[in-house]
Order: C-alpha cells, then structure tokens, then sequence
C-alpha cells in the first residue's frame, strides 16, 4: 500500500466534496439536497482517515466515528422534517416551503 | 503502475461517477441508489488505507441504516414526475458554478506547491485501523465526547418521533 501518494485522496476528496456542493446548491428536491450533505461529510470522512492512515495517529478515525453518529442523527432529524414539510405543503421542493420568507 | 494504484483509479472513478450520477438522476430512487454505490465504494478505499473498523462501519451505519432510512421516506412519500418543476431562479445555477470553480482553483493551487511533501503510509497504519484500538481510544480518552454522542442520538430519536406523528388533537 507504499505506492499511493496522500495528494490522491485528497484530491478524490475535494472532488467529491465539489460534486456535492454543487448538487446542494443547483437541486430543489429536499431529499436530493439531503443526500448531497451525506456526499459532502463522506468526503471530509475520506480524507480524515486518509490524514489518520498516513500520520499514524487514531484521532482521525475516532473523529470519523463520531461524524457517522451525528450524520445518522441528521439523517432522522432532516427526514422527519421532510415527512412533515409534506404532510403540510404536499411538496419536497424547497422553494415551495416559503411560510418563514421575508 | 503497481496493482494499489490500479485498484485506487477504478475505486476513484466509479466513486466520481456514482456522485455525479446521484446529483444529476431525474428520479430520486436512483440518486439514492447509486449514492448506495458510492457509499460501498468509499469503504473499499478505507480498506485501501487500512482501516477495517471504519471500513465495517461505512457499510453498516451508511449504506445500511441511512440509506434504508432515505428510501423509506422516498417510497413514503411516492414522488414521482420531476419534469414539471421549474427551476425559478437560475442565478443560483451561476452561483453555484463559481462557488464550484473557486474550489477548483483552490485545489489545483494547493496541490500544485512543490513545497508539499507527501509522507508514505504509515507502518502502524494496519494496527490504528482495528477496532480493538478504535474501541480503546473511545473508551479512554474519547469518553466524554461518546457519552455527548449518546444523549445527542437519545435527542434525535425523541425529536424525530415528535416531528414525524400525526397530530392527534386536530
């Protein structure tokens, strides 16, 4: 496993964190959007271990642990919002749900 | 070219493809799908840094219990055609790109310092990567933050169920 360099992760990473901030910023769908954080904490996930494999040091990993906890609860918190956003609106579009718009 | 490196480019490409796939699919089914994929994808290349315990944990945490959790409320909530939907404002679409290229050009600048020098994997890499070290360092110098991990997991679960049940009293 000598022969691939650091930058690569990194770079892979930065790429697929791209890719989501793109998707977060031109979709509408709620549950697209949602699915583009998930892309966007993987990334940094990736690069953490990459950091903790190559550095030699745990804290990486134990960090992405505790990223995968806090993504789960963003998972039920963020889909119970869009259950209720539906129940209320009959939509998962975003710009639907203006009731809080200036 | 060494076999690591072949497996690294075929794992980055179907990792690449399998995001752009998830945020371009008409239909929100296969963006979940293949963002399953890419899920499964990312855990081949933790194995490719060593690190089984999270490797393991990808598979069961994301590709498992997310996942399952997204295409539940998608099959819930029965979407269907996207066609209709009409981007309103499309300087979002601008701004997005620019955002987008800035990333680019903050990447590309970093990555082409010559001052940068990569270290080699480590060797203790394979002993971090267990779950037995994982275990221990949660367990004794993490402890703190896991048991706040608890209570905000406990937090979620009391949420989530006030959030998504029907109001009764109407």
């Amino acid at each position: 496993m000598q022969n691939i360099p650091l930058e690569y992760y990194l770079i892979l990473s930065g790429i697929i964190f791209i890719i989501g901030a793109i998707g977060m910023m031109t979709r509408r769908n709620a549950i697209i959007l949602f699915m583009s954080i998930e892309l966007m904490l993987n990334s940094v996930n990736l690069s953490l271990v990459a950091f903790s494999s190559f550095l030699g040091d745990s804290a990486g990993q134990v960090f992405v642990f505790f990223v995968m906890a806090v993504a789960a609860t963003e998972s039920a918190i963020g889909l119970a919002i869009i259950i209720a956003l539906f129940r209320k609106k009959e939509t998962v579009y975003v710009d639907e749900a203006n009731l809080l718009k200036w | 070219m060494s076999v690591e490196l072949i497996i690294f480019i075929i794992l980055g490409v179907l990792a690449i493809a399998s995001a752009i796939l998830t945020i371009t699919a008409r239909h929100p089914i296969v963006s979940a799908m293949s963002l399953v994929f890419n899920f499964l994808i990312l855990a081949g290349l933790y194995l490719t840094l060593n690190a089984q315990f999270i490797s393991v944990m990808q598979v069961l945490v994301y590709a498992g219990a997310i996942m399952v959790l997204v295409i539940f409320t998608l099959m819930l909530l029965n979407l269907s055609d996207e066609e209709k939907f009409k981007y309103k404002f499309d300087y979002r679409k601008i701004i997005a790109w620019m955002i987008a290229g800035a990333f680019v050009v903050e990447l590309i600048a970093i990555f082409t310092n010559p001052s940068i020098s990569s270290p080699g994997i480590s060797p203790n890499s394979v002993e971090i990567g267990t779950a037995q070290n994982i275990g221990a360092e949660l367990f004794s110098n993490y402890i703190l933050p896991i048991e706040i991990a608890g209570i905000l997991l406990f937090g979620a679960i009391v949420g989530a169920m006030v959030m998504a049940k029907r109001k009764i009293t109407e």
